[in-house]
């Protein structure tokens, strides 16, 4: 059992109950639609029209409907692919990676975090499915036998392992939000008046009735799903970076990627993360539970994972100049003062300058500066993936086949078009589904309060103190429960 | 089949894990703790075994391990060969991240069907609960009653041990 110092801040304010807490995240999944979700969503369903409409245009009359050439064969797809797929990682990181070191913080933006990687990976998997032309044959990237004979799939490509890779992201991180979201759905099903709200919770919650024993082994099953997450969600971007880094392209040849992509990935969800949440905390009145701690905790992620990119792109120039390869470091010097220059400097401004404003303690605790620098972010992660993409290729070994990259109308259809699945997902489950875990918030609520006395967890030398507000029924005696620790 | 319940009803887990050792100490068998969130330590207290379902995860992974191997080499090697890149037929480094990633799926899923199953959760069009409020705010002791049960002794019990209210109900189990 862990001890909390009491010089640690809170990190539910405003000294709630256990009742308090259901009260406040089932409130929006109990009242009516508001005007503003309302708004919200018609402007998320607009977008959502833009891309089936782009869907229809490039599946109608194919790829042709995008602005690639013979030289630039991939471009916007794969760029949004990288993005998109980058965000949902901050999810996996904050639901697994933190809960296996410990930090109770994270209780309170995990659900939403964890929902957002779902969407995200949702929005990933439309590019690459529909760069496939005909993704009605999609199954062919799965190692079943063709209908021409006994050819299977080509294990030596990273774009299979790629196809493994998101796959096996998706289904175990939908699992792992699922699983984690049934308590809650038990706790929304038996407060609900309405028959449909009954039924539709009950079928949700699949008969969950809050017993010791099935809570010992959600608390197992937790534990292990975040063990295997966290090498796994390592795993799909290093895999996504062999897209590029096992190809002899210059400026994608490179052994710094999986760290670099990864690194890169955490930085742009981190980012996504803290959009999301700093609208979601006000719109559902949230802010006792997604506190200014939070805000500052997730910026100072965000900073360091910005200065890790940072050094990478440094790292990548000085090994380009070290290899002595001209190509590689012709790619370089275009990819920074060529006519992709603008694109260079925008992400070196927004990936390595702009975070660094997050040493400034004013900045780290300022809602619209640290929703303007998210906003900041998530553009620059997106150039980057657009300069490493379009420089490294635009100009090939060949100088006839140079060309410059324009994306199509329909190009950047699809871009927004996946922003309006993304928040369409995004706001009917921050409606329906409860946005904040409750189960798990009231296990760290009694020792974060911070109108009464700081819990010192089961240690044998400490009485147990117990918070008046919250609780009427005084302990009898200082009791230690936990043998094992 | 038809079972009575006494309910003890308590406010706070720290209570409740104290009545728990009391009520056990007294020679009553707790039928079911329900509690709105994991209470660390409950598990020992309440004499639960500790779950075996990480050894289930284990094997599952290394089955996961075993059929990603066996299909790539399988496929790759003997199936139809294919010189891919002058590599060799059986190229195990280019076979690990699909290894590792079917490693993680069976294991993941594995252990997750495995716990639905034999925590005999599925969606159902109704769940009876014995007090509704357990999974919100209150920490609910339900133990079973027979024909030979001094309920008021129970009672009595339970609210010596903190229990804010003691109630008796009847759930038909099908």
């Amino acid at each position: 059992m862990q001890h909390v110092s009491p010089v640690r801040e809170p990190l539910v304010t405003g000294g709630k109950s256990y009742h308090d807490v259901t009260q406040d995240v089932c409130r929006q999944v109990e009242a009516a639609p508001n005007v503003r979700w309302m708004a919200a969503l018609s402007v998320a369903l607009f977008f959502l029209g833009i891309f089936l409409y782009s869907v229809y245009r490039t599946l109608w009359y194919g790829i042709g409907e995008w602005g690639l050439n013979k030289t630039v064969g991939w471009a916007w797809d794969i760029t949004n692919f990288v993005w998109w797929v980058g965000i949902g990682h901050a999810g996996t990181l904050i639901s697994a990676v933190l809960l296996l070191f410990r930090q109770k913080w994270r209780s309170s933006i995990n659900r939403a975090a964890e929902a957002m990687t779902i969407f995200a990976v949702i929005c990933a998997a439309m590019f690459p499915v529909l760069h496939m032309g005909r993704p009605w044959l999609a199954f062919y990237v799965f190692p079943l036998q063709n209908t021409l004979g006994s050819l299977w799939a080509n294990f030596n490509s990273p774009l299979l392992w790629d196809v493994f890779a998101i796959s096996t992201y998706f289904t175990v991180s939908l699992v792992f939000w699922y699983t984690g979201l049934v308590p809650d759905f038990a706790t929304i099903r038996d407060r609900a008046k309405g028959p449909i709200a009954k039924v539709a919770y009950s079928l949700l919650s699949m008969g969950w009735t809050g017993s010791a024993k099935h809570w010992s082994r959600y608390e197992t099953v937790s534990l292990i799903l975040a063990g295997v997450s966290t090498p796994l969600v390592l795993s799909v971007h290093t895999i996504v970076s062999m897209d590029f880094a096992t190809s002899v392209v210059p400026g994608w040849h490179t052994t710094i990627f999986p760290p670099y992509f990864v690194a890169g990935a955490i930085f742009s969800g981190f980012a996504m993360v803290l959009t999301l949440m700093l609208i979601t905390r006000v719109v559902f009145k949230l802010e006792d539970y997604i506190t200014m701690e939070h805000i500052a905790l997730m910026n100072k992620i965000m900073m360091i994972t910005g200065s890790i990119v940072g050094v990478a792109y440094i790292t990548e120039f000085f090994i380009a100049w070290y290899s002595q390869v001209e190509f590689e470091q012709y790619a370089f010097i275009n990819r920074a003062t060529g006519p992709y220059w603008w694109a260079y400097a925008s992400m070196m401004t927004c990936n390595v300058i702009t975070p660094q404003l997050v040493w400034i303690r004013k900045v780290r605790y300022s809602i619209p500066l640290t929703f303007i620098l998210s906003i900041i972010v998530n553009i620059g992660m997106w150039f980057e993936r657009f300069v490493i993409i379009v420089t490294s290729l635009h100009r090939d070994y060949l100088p006839s086949s140079w060309v410059m990259f324009s994306p199509s109308i329909i190009d950047i259809g699809i871009y927004v078009g996946t922003l309006g699945l993304f928040f369409t997902l995004f706001l009917l489950f921050a409606k329906f589904f409860p946005v904040i875990n409750m189960a798990e918030v009231k296990t760290v609520l009694k020792y974060t309060v911070d109108n009464g006395p700081t819990y010192t967890g089961h240690d044998p030398h400490h009485d147990l103190i117990h918070k008046p507000t919250t609780h009427g029924v005084p302990a009898t005696a200082p009791v230690n429960y936990n043998k094992h620790d | 089949m038809t079972k009575r319940f006494a309910l003890g009803i308590f406010d706070d887990e720290d209570v409740l894990m104290h009545a728990i050792e009391n009520v056990r100490a007294a020679g009553v068998k707790i039928h079911e703790v329900f509690t709105p969130f994991p209470i660390h330590g409950i598990d020992d207290a309440l004499g639960i075994e500790r779950s075996r379902l990480p050894i289930a995860a284990f094997f599952y992974g290394m089955c996961g391990l075993a059929f990603a191997l066996w299909m790539q080499i399988y496929m790759l090697g003997f199936d139809w060969p294919m010189i891919i890149g002058g590599k060799p037929h059986i190229a195990l480094p280019a076979f690990i991240p699909v290894s590792f990633e079917l490693t993680v799926f069976f294991t993941c899923h594995g252990m997750v069907i495995t716990f639905y199953t034999i925590s005999k959760l599925y969606p159902r069009w109704r769940t009876p609960v014995l007090d509704v409020r357990s999974t919100d705010d209150k920490f609910v002791m339900a133990i079973e009653l027979n024909e030979n049960s001094d309920l008021n002794g129970l009672s009595k019990l339970l609210r010596e041990n903190g229990a804010s209210e003691v109630n008796e109900k009847e759930m038909t189990k099908n």
